[in-house]
């Protein structure tokens, strides 16, 4: 069977999650990759999160959130924006590969723009192949 | 006391030698633990070779006390030989922890640490070809010496741990309550601790015991200590200097900040805190004051080395463990 990457999605429930929604009820095909966990803000998104989507055999992360200005808790998508660059120099350290991790901004109304950002990440994240985080940590245990 | 001595061990992996002499801080205090207990092995203070541990019974060791990481095949042999022959096994010290000051080393490939070290190095004779190897053949004799591991594990990835010392190395007030806390259990005179706590620490964040006065953290950039004329009386983290006391368990007095030196997160991650470098990262973007994203990257990179600050003791305690750089 090809490689199909495991993508897992955190949408902030008032803008992306909606434009997720968008997506579907206007019927968009796009590349069923990524799996969707909704959350109430992309505040809420922990680099812990991420890290551990990661480690747990996540092949890429995609965060989505309302746009800068728009945030229904008016800063939160704003605290995500600063968290990320730092986010991407850690993941960077760790080896995990620049397209693995991508923070967009998607609004309600943004379907079609959540439908290819689902396409565009999924044929980067194919093209880098499978995360090999799993398979290090087993081959560390292997080695003893 | 008890008519019977308490049998100990104390041990170090890879590890500077910190915690060995944290132990011996505790002054007269030693005289007493030697007064009720055997040491039957502690390499920098006492005798003691493996084939006596080795010739031990299962559970012969009232409790080991192991610092340090597992780097190689002999960390790893004797961490499992002292599980086994202890009732009670600590890992003491940030080392045994999380992996400490070694664990940055999984951040580079073995491959490159062995390049580094013995055949690019600038103090090396120029040509050298000589790298260790687990197994050598010279005039016949087949040498062996420990296998260096791709990676550095903390000590609860090798072997069955019962209790956390943190500390860099633990301070020797806390060094001694931990003691004290397992004499009582042993001798029955109080409850053990439960299994797998951290103890020699508290159950709160350094800043909640952080004397520096906080107010609303607004920074444009960062500074290393040196670079700046720091307030005494403030928040280091609202001078823009990288402290790493948010995301770190307070226990050892706050000695770091409150000497003008920020800290750097050796007793470990705050409680209920999975990676203590994502938490401090959350901190310190939290505290960036700029909402566009090339200026928010001109500041952070005021950062140098980010992650090695971040993850400083805890790299192969985050999720991540080490580098996947293929």
């Amino acid at each position: 069977m090809s490689y199909e990457p495991r993508i897992v999605g955190f949408l902030c429930n008032w803008c992306s999650y909606a434009g997720a929604d968008l997506a579907g009820t206007s019927r968009i095909h796009y590349a069923s990759n990524v799996r969707i966990i909704r959350v109430m803000c992309t505040a809420r998104v922990d680099p812990t999160f991420v890290l551990k989507a990661l480690h747990d055999g996540a092949d890429g992360v995609l965060i989505c959130g309302c746009h800068p200005g728009d945030c229904h808790y008016s800063e939160g998508n704003y605290k995500a924006m600063r968290r990320y660059p730092l986010l991407k120099k850690l993941l960077a350290d760790y080896g995990i590969e620049d397209e693995r991790v991508r923070l967009e901004w998607v609004s309600a109304s943004e379907g079609k723009r959540f439908a290819d950002i689902v396409d565009d990440m999924t044929e980067r994240v194919r093209a880098l192949g499978p995360s090999h985080v799993q398979a290090d940590l087993a081959s560390d245990m292997a080695e003893r | 006391m008890a008519d019977r001595k308490l049998q100990i061990a104390i041990y170090w992996g890879a590890a500077c030698g910190g915690c060995d002499v944290s132990v011996l801080d505790t002054n007269e205090f030693i005289l007493t633990v030697d007064q009720v207990a055997d040491v039957r092995l502690w390499p920098i203070a006492a005798d003691g070779k493996y084939a006596d541990v080795e010739a031990m019974a299962d559970g012969e060791l009232d409790f080991s006390i192991m610092s340090g990481a597992v780097r190689n095949s002999e960390n790893e042999h004797i961490a499992k030989l002292l599980r086994q022959k202890s009732k009670i096994f600590v890992a003491y010290g940030s080392c045994a922890y999380m992996g400490g000051i070694p664990g940055l080393a999984n951040l580079v490939p073995r491959e490159e640490i062995i390049e580094r070290a013995y055949l690019n190095n600038p103090s090396l004779e120029p040509g050298n070809k000589t790298v260790p190897l687990a197994q050598t053949s010279v005039n016949g004799y087949d040498l062996e010496i420990p296998k260096f591991y791709q990676r550095v594990y903390k000590l609860d990835q090798i072997v069955d741990v019962d209790y956390y010392v943190p500390g860099c190395p633990p301070q020797p007030d806390q060094c001694k309550a931990a003691v004290l806390a397992l004499v009582g259990a042993l001798t029955g005179q109080a409850d053990p601790p439960p299994k797998g706590s951290v103890v020699g620490a508290y159950e709160r964040a350094l800043c909640d015991d952080c004397a520096r006065s906080k107010s609303e953290k607004k920074v444009k950039r960062f500074y290393r200590p040196w670079e700046i004329m720091q307030d005494p009386e403030k928040c280091l983290l609202e001078q823009g200097i990288f402290c790493a006391g948010p995301a770190t368990r307070s226990g050892c007095g706050v000695r770091c900040p409150n000497s003008g030196i920020p800290c750097r997160g050796c007793y470990g991650p705050a409680p209920n805190v999975i990676d203590q470098g994502a938490k401090l990262l959350s901190a310190v973007a939290s505290i960036v004051d700029s909402k566009d994203p090339d200026e928010l990257a001109q500041i952070f990179d005021t950062l140098p080395d980010f992650t090695s600050f971040a993850n400083r003791y805890s790299v192969a305690a985050s999720p991540l463990q080490r580098s996947h750089r293929s």
